[in-house]
């Protein structure tokens, strides 16, 4: 971790007013919330639509993709790595520091205000406001480190992450069910599923396709090995233009 | 050089270093050429035609996901001896939105922002090309190209309920409103995916707020819709299509154009359709003109 690298990373992605525009993202959500508990006062299925489908299925991998290659991505693009790169720092160092702040900005932008929207909706009934804030908070760090490492590997990071979070995670999840065993969303309802205990999770459709056991060693590979992938590949970088 | 002697003033103006070479005198072609080839240039573009390989597969490979559907109801059709399709040609654009949400998101960039970001808008202006004619070449570029997108699956299916001999006195009246309304889904995405797009032109940042703004309005249509319903809020319902662009085309398409609405609700009476049409016009005239002023500043 190096605190200079990290002021550098946090400005980028938060300068210049992106943290209002970032913002409006939660607002929208949490104004969602309210509506929907004004509407249909404290409702449990409608918890579990508004955390698992919009919270967990949309925000958080969309504010993943944003903060993870938004860490490195533009830096990358535009050529000043190399100032960065040339600094007598670990490249793991730098790729630690940088995944740091974004799952700060995930969890500023996300993760909490999906615990506050899941407390608007549901009170503590059923833990399912922990439950979804714990899988957004683990979804959140396994996006931020897989997206970092694409945003190194290619430089059309973002649509790439976007084809594997929409395309893979859902249209494709839907038609062939093995697919989901791949998705970081799955994995992380796995936990939400054991807080909430797994008869009422039955009740209320919270149905993870893998099981426990599965998905928190797959998260941690993901985690672990996308963050040493991108710091292994930040060693041998091509700065080349193309298009 | 600036303490340098003042060049001569010749005779022939806007020359700055003339060495000799011959010049062309030949026909020059006018403000209407140049913009026509931009609009060509950029709706090839928007396909990956005249760029690179690797840009060419993401755009070719959402067009052939998104007519895989179509290919999979002619056949079912064909194969169960049906007498209708088994979807709808009104619905298809609803049922494929995420596709061409992606679509919009990476071809939006990839038409204005480079543009923007090598700084080569001078080239552009230094020939007798308009600032609106720019806007507009483009505009029209990106909607074609959403345009055909959506349009080419519908014609599978249309033309493969043709083959399989399904009367067409049944078919044409939803295929024609179908293609009506993918002309308005056109529009208002090409017009919002342009305008984010020439507000935010570093790599990547575009794209990912161009697919933030169009699913979070999906989700948030959604909710709402799905929430008013099951508390019975009938007008909440209905005018919650307003909030997502694909809804809002739904909502013409159902009350002005007269299809049937894949929507659990759908726009109330004359009112509700005349709102629906009325906004859908307004956000197109709205982004052209975010457009226009955006373009406006676009320093020289």
């Amino acid at each position: 971790m190096n605190s200079t690298v990290a002021t550098l990373t946090a400005r980028s992605l938060l300068g210049h007013r992106r943290a209002l525009l970032l913002l409006a993202l939660p607002a929208v959500f949490l104004v969602l919330a309210v509506i929907s508990r004004w509407l249909a006062g404290e409702d449990s299925g409608n918890t579990v639509v508004l955390l698992g489908g919009f919270a967990l299925g949309t925000l958080v991998p969309l504010l993943g993709l944003i903060a993870g290659t938004g860490a490195i991505g533009p830096e990358i693009d535009d050529g000043s790595v190399v100032y960065l790169l040339s600094k007598p720092l670990g490249r793991h160092t730098i790729v630690r520091t940088k995944l740091a702040v974004a799952v700060g900005v995930v969890v500023t932008f996300a993760v909490l205000p999906t615990l506050v929207a899941g407390l608007i909706l549901s009170g503590g009934s059923d833990r399912l406001a922990v439950g979804f804030a714990v899988a957004a908070l683990v979804a959140g760090i396994a996006y931020c480190a897989l997206f970092l490492a694409l945003a190194v590997m290619t430089r059309h990071a973002v649509v790439v992450g976007l084809l594997y979070a929409l395309i893979w995670e859902t249209l494709v999840g839907n038609f062939v069910p093995g697919a989901q065993a791949l998705s970081v969303q799955q994995w992380a309802l796995a936990l939400t599923e054991k807080i909430v205990g797994s008869s009422r999770s039955a009740e209320l459709s919270i149905t993870p396709a893998v099981g426990l056991g599965a998905a928190v060693p797959l998260l941690l590979v993901v985690v672990v090995g996308f963050t040493w992938y991108a710091g292994r590949r930040l060693r041998s970088l091509r700065i080349a233009g193309d298009e | 050089m600036s303490d340098a002697t003042p060049p001569t003033p010749s005779a022939r103006s806007g020359v700055i270093h003339d060495i000799g070479y011959r010049h062309y005198d030949g026909p020059r072609l006018g403000r209407g050429h140049i913009a026509r080839a931009l609009f060509v240039e950029s709706a090839l573009g928007a396909y990956g035609i005249g760029r690179s390989a690797r840009s060419k597969i993401v755009p070719m490979l959402l067009f052939a996901v998104v007519c895989v559907p179509a290919f999979i109801l002619v056949v079912v059709a064909a194969i169960t001896n049906a007498d209708e399709l088994p979807g709808e040609y009104t619905s298809y654009v609803l049922n494929v939105q995420v596709l061409v949400a992606i679509y919009v998101a990476g071809q939006a960039p990839a038409n204005v922002s480079r543009d923007l970001r090598f700084r080569v808008m001078p080239l552009y202006f230094s020939r007798p090309l308009e600032r609106v004619d720019y806007v507009l070449a483009k505009y029209a570029a990106l909607s074609a190209a959403v345009f055909v997108f959506v349009a080419v699956p519908l014609t599978i299916m249309f033309l493969g309920a043709l083959l399989v001999e399904l009367p067409i006195g049944e078919q044409a009246p939803d295929y024609l409103r179908s293609l009506g309304s993918g002309l308005l889904v056109a529009l208002v995405l090409a017009g919002i995916g342009l305008v984010i797009a020439a507000v935010t032109p570093r790599r990547g940042l575009g794209v990912a707020a161009i697919i933030t703004v169009l699913l979070v309005l999906a989700g948030v249509q959604g909710v709402v819709q799905g929430i008013a319903t099951e508390e019975n809020e009938e007008t909440l319902a209905a005018y919650s299509g307003l909030f997502s662009p694909f809804t809002l085309v739904d909502g013409v398409q159902s009350s002005v154009l007269g299809a049937d609405s894949a929507l659990p609700a759908e726009p109330p009476g004359t009112v509700g359709a005349i709102v629906f049409l009325i906004v859908t016009l307004l956000l197109v005239v709205a982004c052209v003109g975010a457009l226009l002023l955006r373009y406006r500043k676009v320093s020289i």
